[in-house]
């Protein structure tokens, strides 16, 4: 099961230089929050963005990991 | 039922409804928080739109996904394009984004929590039109 410290240091790894804030919803490893920045969203939709980090999972997403509500933007100040 | 057929029929609701919704359960009863609040900020926007229950046979979620290259159900759809799912429908309907792309003015109301009203368009049902 999942936990919220390994997807946020999942989400860190494959986009390097994002800031992740990662919350279980639930407590039951399946239900998650996730609060990205990154400069590599710059000039993406949102579409784009959250598709970068659903593509970190793969098809876990709708299996182990029930769930992932996503809010991303680029760093402040640079959009 | 074939796959094919199936992916046709999913791509056809896309192309002619251009506020197309996939969702679980339907507008009068969703059967996910996700959904809920995504068909209510449609239905707070007054907005027609078509929808989709993709509960009644797992394949219409794999070859919806497979279209849309996105995971995660609720999917939106104007004008043929996919728009998000619940956080970004949620997030565009908060700051008016949504309203405009849709043409209709935003409420006046506290925009934050969209609730179930009566949806404004009857949904498709898919188990009439693939039997």
């Amino acid at each position: 099961m999942p936990t919220a410290q390994e997807l946020k240091e999942r989400i860190e790894k494959a986009l390097p230089g994002a800031k992740a804030e990662v919350e279980d919803l639930t407590g039951g490893g399946d239900h998650f929050r996730a609060e990205v920045v990154s400069d590599r969203f710059q000039g993406l939709t949102r579409i784009e963005q959250h598709r970068l980090v659903y593509d970190v999972f793969g098809a876990e997403i709708g299996g182990p990991i029930h769930a992932l509500s996503l809010k991303t933007s680029p760093p402040q100040g640079t959009s | 039922m074939t796959n094919e057929k199936i992916r046709e029929f999913i791509q056809k609701a896309i192309d002619e409804n251009r506020v197309m919704l996939f969702m679980k359960g339907t507008p009068e009863q969703p059967a996910c928080g996700f959904s809920m609040r995504t068909s209510g900020a449609l239905n707070e926007l007054g907005v027609q739109y078509a929808a989709l229950d993709i509960l009644p046979d797992p394949r219409i979620r794999q070859e919806l996904s497979a279209i849309s290259n996105w995971p995660t159900i609720p999917q939106l759809f104007v004008d043929g394009e996919l728009i998000g799912g619940c956080d970004i429908v949620t997030e565009m309907y908060e700051t008016g984004e949504l309203a405009e792309r849709l043409g209709v003015p935003q409420p006046q109301a506290e925009p934050e929590a969209p609730t179930v009203d009566a949806p404004q368009s009857a949904p498709l049902g898919i188990e009439n039109r693939l039997s």
